[in-house]
């Protein structure tokens, strides 16, 4: 900090925190974050392989390296993403409770009207 | 639609100058910060009126500060909370956790006193203590009991340290030697470092006792009040002569040859000893003790020895002095021995944050001979205090969670606006026990004392910080004192 010198520990603390709190998000093709903080990965399943909402080569779903109805959960249980799916976190911790295998069952997921 | 932007307003902070650096001492966390122009210049447009952020930005911009470093100001000071949306609400420190664990046992290994000092806690007028009908002197098996209990509550701390007390301490060596032996083969197993320490009215030293306190590197309080003509005054024993001509050979001796562990002094000053640096020049010089400390008498008011308000102003001048000396001292590289100020100046180095004003009832516990667990050594032998007793079933959780719930900062709502209650809490259960009939209240007695002290020691440390900053490096490792 530049405006603020830590003298004692506690001060010095407080600067730690705040600069951790600075390296929590930041655009990697800027070169941000400290390197202490490095190696960062991205979370979600961009970095899972999972196919994404995506097509194959055919631009069709059946060459994916996963069913494509995985996508449902990845969207729903890990993604920190709002995404095209009810959110498992805080509204709809039972949306999938009938549906055990997605590519059998997805047909009994149900819609929801928020 | 109009667009309601909420204006910034000052923190809660207390301000400092020293050697044109301005200071910041963050009263929620306890932190200290010098601060720029930048953003000194914020703080004292805020203080002016609240402004929105952008406001404030362009009227930094109007004092002539680049607009980024204007905006990187008032980010910095926004983040560690110096100046924050007014919405806030007051940050006090939370409750401990249910189970903290004991780090400190005073044992009062009897009640009883060779000496008749007029002013005691513990036979004066004013005590607590309830001994009818209780052992005077305490045996073993309550000893063994209570070093047990501290082993058995102390999990997870590596170092643990038991203080001898009195009644005169000296009066029950046999004891005290037992339990050093004892308490340390069952630090040993338990692989915890174990210290000890005690307080002594200094009379029944002998050379056999100097020579046990060294081997095991005990280390050693006296009581005493400084020259003879002042120790005299109140220290007497029953039949009213003085102590200081029997203790001060024995005293001298014991400094001279305790070389493991700093020998300290602690003065009570009263309405007739109130010179305090006179008292602490005779004690580092004439005696050499490593540190002297001065505590005013805990007494209700009106009491022969209870010190009226200008006499406080008096000592505080004094203090004032002595501190203004330490801090001379330390700038040039040199241990001066106010203890006052090294305690103050430990914990505002370590920007302690307290939630009760001492470990009473929480890392500490006294036991007399009894075996009655009592917060501290103050309050020893008080049933009306007692937290359990070490025979029968321990600490009292229960009784524990009432004495500390009382005595939080949060409960203490004069407390609340006050810049010095990171060090003070309130301060003292005992002495708040003695003014107001109640642990929990907070020494509004002292407040003009405590943070003229605090903002005192604050300058102190910040020229330090300034001028001799390797100084500090000491209090890294220095745990702040009970
Ligand atoms: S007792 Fe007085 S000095 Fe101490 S924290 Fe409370 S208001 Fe401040
Ligand atoms: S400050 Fe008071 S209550 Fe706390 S340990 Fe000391 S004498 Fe006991």
């Amino acid at each position: 900090m530049k405006h603020l010198k830590a003298i004692n520990k506690k001060a010095q603390r407080i600067e730690q925190h705040i600069a951790a709190a600075h390296g929590d998000i930041y655009a990697l093709q800027q070169g941000g974050g400290s390197p202490a903080a490095r190696p960062h990965y991205p979370v979600g399943c961009s970095i899972v392989f999972s196919p994404g909402w995506e097509v194959d080569s055919a631009g069709g779903t059946a060459g994916l390296c996963q069913p494509a109805e995985r996508d449902l959960y990845d969207c729903y249980v890990t993604c920190y993403w709002p995404a095209q799916v009810p959110d498992h976190y805080n509204n709809y911790p039972d949306w999938t409770s009938k549906c055990a295998s997605a590519t059998k069952d997805w047909r009994n997921i149900d819609l929801v009207f928020p | 639609m109009t667009a309601t932007v909420t204006p910034l307003s000052l923190g809660e902070f207390h301000e400092f100058r020293v050697e044109s650096v301005d200071f910041l001492y963050l009263v929620p966390s306890g932190g200290i910060f010098a601060v720029s122009p930048a953003g000194r210049q914020a703080i004292l447009l805020l203080r002016e009126q609240p402004l929105a952020a952008d406001e404030l930005l362009a009227a930094l911009i109007d004092r002539g500060y680049a607009k980024d470093d204007a905006e990187e100001a008032i980010r910095e000071l926004f983040e560690a909370r110096a100046i924050r949306d007014p919405r806030g609400h007051q940050d006090l420190p939370q409750e401990p956790v249910a189970d903290f664990p004991l780090q400190s046992l005073v044992l009062n290994l009897t009640n009883q006193c060779n000496l008749s000092c007029q002013y005691c806690y513990e036979f004066g007028e004013d005590k607590v203590a309830t001994p009818d009908g209780k052992p005077k002197f305490m045996s073993e098996t309550v000893a063994k009991a209570s070093v047990d209990h501290l082993l058995a509550s102390s999990q997870g701390r590596r170092a643990i340290h038991i203080t001898f007390f009195g009644g005169e301490t000296l009066m029950n060596f046999p004891l005290l030697k037992w339990v050093v032996h004892y308490a340390l083969g069952k630090a040993k197993e338990a692989g915890q470092y174990l210290d000890f320490s005690l307080t002594t009215n200094g009379t029944l030293l002998s050379p056999e006792i100097i020579d046990f306190l060294v081997e095991h590197s005990i280390g050693v309080t006296v009581s005493m009040d400084g020259p003879k003509e002042m120790h005299d005054a109140l220290r007497v024993y029953a039949n009213g002569k003085g102590s200081y001509d029997i203790l001060a050979p024995k005293v001298k001796s014991l400094i001279q040859k305790h070389n493991t562990r700093p020998i300290a002094a602690r003065v009570t000053l009263t309405q007739q000893v109130t010179s305090v640096k006179e008292i602490f020049h005779h004690l580092r010089n004439e005696f050499g003790f490593a540190e002297v400390g001065f505590a005013p008498v805990t007494a209700a008011p009106k009491r022969l020895y209870t010190i009226e308000n200008n006499n406080m102003d008096r000592i505080f001048e004094q203090f004032k002095e002595l501190a203004v000396e330490y801090r001379d001292w330390a700038i040039a590289g040199r241990m001066h021995g106010f203890s006052n100020v090294s305690d103050t100046l430990a914990e505002l180095h370590a920007g302690i944050n307290k939630s009760h004003p001492c470990g009473a009832g929480l890392g500490l516990v006294g036991v007399g001979p009894s075996g009655d667990i009592a917060p501290c050594h103050r309050f020893v032998d008080s049933d009306a205090h007692a937290l359990g007793n070490v025979m029968e079933g321990g600490l009292d959780k229960g009784k524990q969670k009432e004495f500390l719930d009382k005595g939080h900062i949060g409960a203490k709502f004069d407390c609340h606006s006050c810049f010095a209650r990171p060090l003070c809490a309130g301060g003292c259960h005992h002495e708040a026990f003695v003014r107001y009939g109640d642990t929990g209240h907070p020494n509004l007695h002292f407040c003009d004392w405590i943070r003229g002290w605090t903002d005192l020691c604050l300058n102190i440390y910040g020229e330090i910080a300034v001028k001799n900053p390797a100084f500090l490096d000491q209090f890294e490792q220095r745990k702040p004192l009970q």
